[in-house]
C-alpha cells in the first residue's frame, strides 16, 4: 500500500509541469574555427527527374556553414541531469525525400515517436537508415505510395542512406530528452522552458563529433552556452 | 497425312523466315534497324551477328526443308519398311551431317573472334585517355585522374557518401587523389580512344551501352578494363546488365561524346565542384 502511494506520489511529480519544464532557457551559437572542407556538387545525372528540379546544382550536407564562420545542423541537446521524461511525443516528425534530397537533412526525435517518411518525387526511393542501436530497416517507397510509418526505441545517432540515390545522405537523432535543437543557418539554438538544475548540455556534428558542456540554471535564468568546433579541410 | 505435315513444315519454316528477312534486309521502319552505331569497331561486330543471322537463318531453312523431304518422301512407307539406324547404316548421312555443322560452326568461331578480339583482346592504345569505372549497388561512378594524370589509391574504408567520397579517396594524406575528377556522367572527346578501368565496389554488376556495341562485367575483385572510340557526339544510356540487387532496374548513367573542347571545358567544370 504504501510503495503503491509512493510510485503514486512521484509519478505526479514527474508528470508535473513545473518540474518537467521550467522557466530557465540556454541559448547560444554554434561556429567552428580552421578550414571546413568545401561542400561537393552533387551529380545528379543519373536520375534526370531528380536533377531539373535543381537548376542551381546542390552540394553536400555533412558540413553546412553559414556566415561568421557559424554551424548549421548540428544537433544541442540536454544528454544529463533532465528529468526523465516517460511519455513520447504524440506528434509525427516528417522525413521528406524531394529533389532525391532528405528534407531536413538532420531530424531529431524521441523514443517511440512516430516518423513520417515522405517522398515526393517521380522516382522510387530506398530509405535505410544505418541503425547499429536500434534495429535496421530499409524500405523500398515508389512515386505516389503513401508515408512510411516508423519509430525507433532507443537513443541513438543514425546515418541514413538511399540504396537507389547514393549521395542522399541524412541523420536521424533519436533522443531521450525532449529538450533539443537544431541549428539553423546562423548556428543559433535555443533550450527553452528548462527546470532548475545542473545539465550537460551536448553538441553533435555528423563530421566533427561531440562536444560537451555542464551548466546549471535556476528560476528564469536565460544562460549563454557557445560551442565551437574544429573544421577538418578533408 | 504425312503429306499434309510435310507441307505444314515448309509453311511455318518460310513464314517464320519471311519476317525476320524482311526485318532484317529490307526494314524502314526505325524500330526494326539495328541500333545507332558510335564506335570504330561497332561495324565488325554488326557485321558478325548479320552473318551469324544468316548462315543460321539458312542451317534452320535447310534443316526444315530436308525435313519435310523426308516426310514427303518415305512417310507412305508400311511398318515391315527397312529403317536404318546409325551405328550400323546411315553412316555417310552421319559423317556429311557432323561435318557441315563443324565446318559452319568453326566459320563462325573463328570470323567472330576476329570482330570480338578487336575490342577484347588487344591493349588499349598508350595514349589512350584513361577514366575509371567504379560499379556499386545501385549506381555508376567515374573518376579521372585529374591534371596530375594520377589516380590517386583507393581506401575502401574512407568511401563517405554523406561526402560524395564514392571512391574512397584519402585526399588528407594522399596527394594524387586531391585533383582527382569524380562524375556520375562518363564525358569523353570525341574520336579519342577510351581505356576504362572497371572495378566493382561491391557485387557483380555490367557495363553496357547499346550504341558502343560495348559490354562487359564488373567483377569484384578483378581489375577489368575496355577500350573503345566514340565517333559521335551525343548523350547515350549505360546500363548495368548483371542483376545486382533490388535497385537493379535503375542501375544507370549516361555516355555524353563530346567535341574536344566542350570536353576540355566539362572537365574544368567537374574540377571546380569537387
Amino acid at each position: 500500500m504504501f510503495t503503491k502511494r509512493c510510485f503514486r506520489a512521484l509519478f505526479t511529480v514527474a508528470l508535473s509541469p513545473g518540474l518537467l519544464f521550467g522557466a530557465a532557457t540556454i541559448s547560444g551559437k554554434i561556429t567552428y574555427t580552421g578550414t571546413p572542407a568545401k561542400a561537393k556538387v552533387i551529380d545528379m545525372s543519373k536520375e534526370p527527374t531528380c536533377a531539373k528540379q535543381h537548376p542551381t546544382p546542390i552540394t553536400t550536407e555533412a558540413v553546412v556553414t553559414g556566415a561568421n564562420n557559424t554551424l548549421a545542423n548540428v544537433v544541442v541537446y540536454i544528454s544529463a541531469g533532465a528529468p526523465e521524461e516517460p511519455n513520447p511525443a504524440t506528434q509525427a516528425v516528417t522525413f521528406t525525400q524531394k529533389g532525391c534530397q532528405y528534407i531536413p537533412h538532420v531530424i531529431a526525435l524521441r523514443p517511440g515517436q512516430e516518423l513520417k517518411v515522405v517522398n515526393e518525387d517521380q522516382t522510387s526511393h530506398n530509405i535505410h537508415p544505418l541503425a547499429k542501436v536500434n534495429r535496421e530497416w530499409n524500405k523500398s517507397q515508389p512515386p505516389g505510395t503513401p508515408p512510411l510509418s516508423e519509430k525507433f526505441d532507443k537513443e541513438e545517432f543514425i546515418p541514413v542512406k538511399c540504396n537507389v540515390h547514393p549521395w542522399m545522405h541524412g541523420y536521424f537523432a533519436v533522443l531521450k530528452t525532449s529538450h533539443y535543437a537544431i541549428s539553423g543557418q546562423d548556428g543559433t539554438f535555443k533550450l527553452p522552458d528548462l527546470p532548475a538544475g545542473k545539465y550537460t548540455i551536448t553538441a553533435w556534428q555528423e563530421d566533427y563529433g561531440t562536444q560537451t558542456q555542464d551548466v546549471t540554471v535556476s528560476g528564469n535564468d536565460s544562460k549563454t552556452v557557445d560551442f565551437t568546433f574544429k573544421a577538418k579541410p578533408y | 497425312m504425312g503429306k499434309v505435315f510435310a507441307v505444314i513444315v515448309v509453311v511455318i519454316a518460310l513464314a517464320s523466315a519471311v519476317p525476320i528477312v524482311t526485318h532484317h534486309w529490307f526494314g524502314t521502319a526505325i524500330e526494326l534497324r539495328p541500333p545507332q552505331d558510335i564506335s570504330t569497331h561497332g561495324h565488325a561486330i554488326d557485321e558478325q551477328l548479320s552473318e551469324t543471322m544468316v548462315e543460321a537463318g539458312l542451317s534452320f531453312l535447310a534443316a526444315q526443308l530436308l525435313l519435310a523431304f523426308f516426310v514427303w518422301k518415305f512417310s507412305s512407307r508400311g511398318p515391315t519398311a527397312e529403317i536404318k539406324t546409325f551405328p550400323g547404316g546411315a553412316k555417310w548421312l552421319v559423317i556429311a551431317a557432323l561435318a557441315l555443322v563443324g565446318t559452319e560452326m568453326l566459320a563462325l568461331g573463328v570470323l567472330g573472334q576476329r570482330a570480338w578480339a578487336t575490342v577484347y583482346f588487344t591493349p588499349a592504345k598508350p595514349d589512350a585517355l584513361q577514366v575509371q569505372a567504379q560499379a556499386g549497388q545501385f549506381a555508376f561512378y567515374f573518376r579521372y585522374p585529374g591534371a596530375d594524370g594520377k589516380f590517386g589509391d583507393l581506401h575502401p574504408d574512407k568511401i563517405d557518401e554523406g561526402n560524395s567520397n564514392f571512391f574512397g579517396l584519402d585526399p588528407a594524406n594522399d596527394v594524387d587523389s586531391r585533383d582527382d575528377i569524380v562524375s556520375g556522367e562518363l564525358a569523353v572527346p570525341v574520336n579519342r580512344e577510351i581505356h576504362l578501368l572497371m572495378h566493382a565496389k561491391d557485387v557483380g554488376h555490367s557495363f553496357y551501352v547499346r550504341e558502343l556495341r560495348i559490354q562487359q562485367d564488373f567483377v569484384p575483385g578483378l581489375d577489368l578494363s575496355v577500350h573503345f572510340t566514340a565517333t559521335q557526339i551525343g548523350k547515350y544510356e549505360i546500363v548495368c546488365t548483371q542483376l545486382c540487387g533490388l535497385g537493379h532496374y535503375n542501375m544507370k548513367a549516361y555516355l555524353n561524346v563530346l567535341s574536344q573542347e566542350d570536353f576540355d571545358g566539362w572537365l574544368k567544370q567537374k574540377a571546380s565542384e569537387q
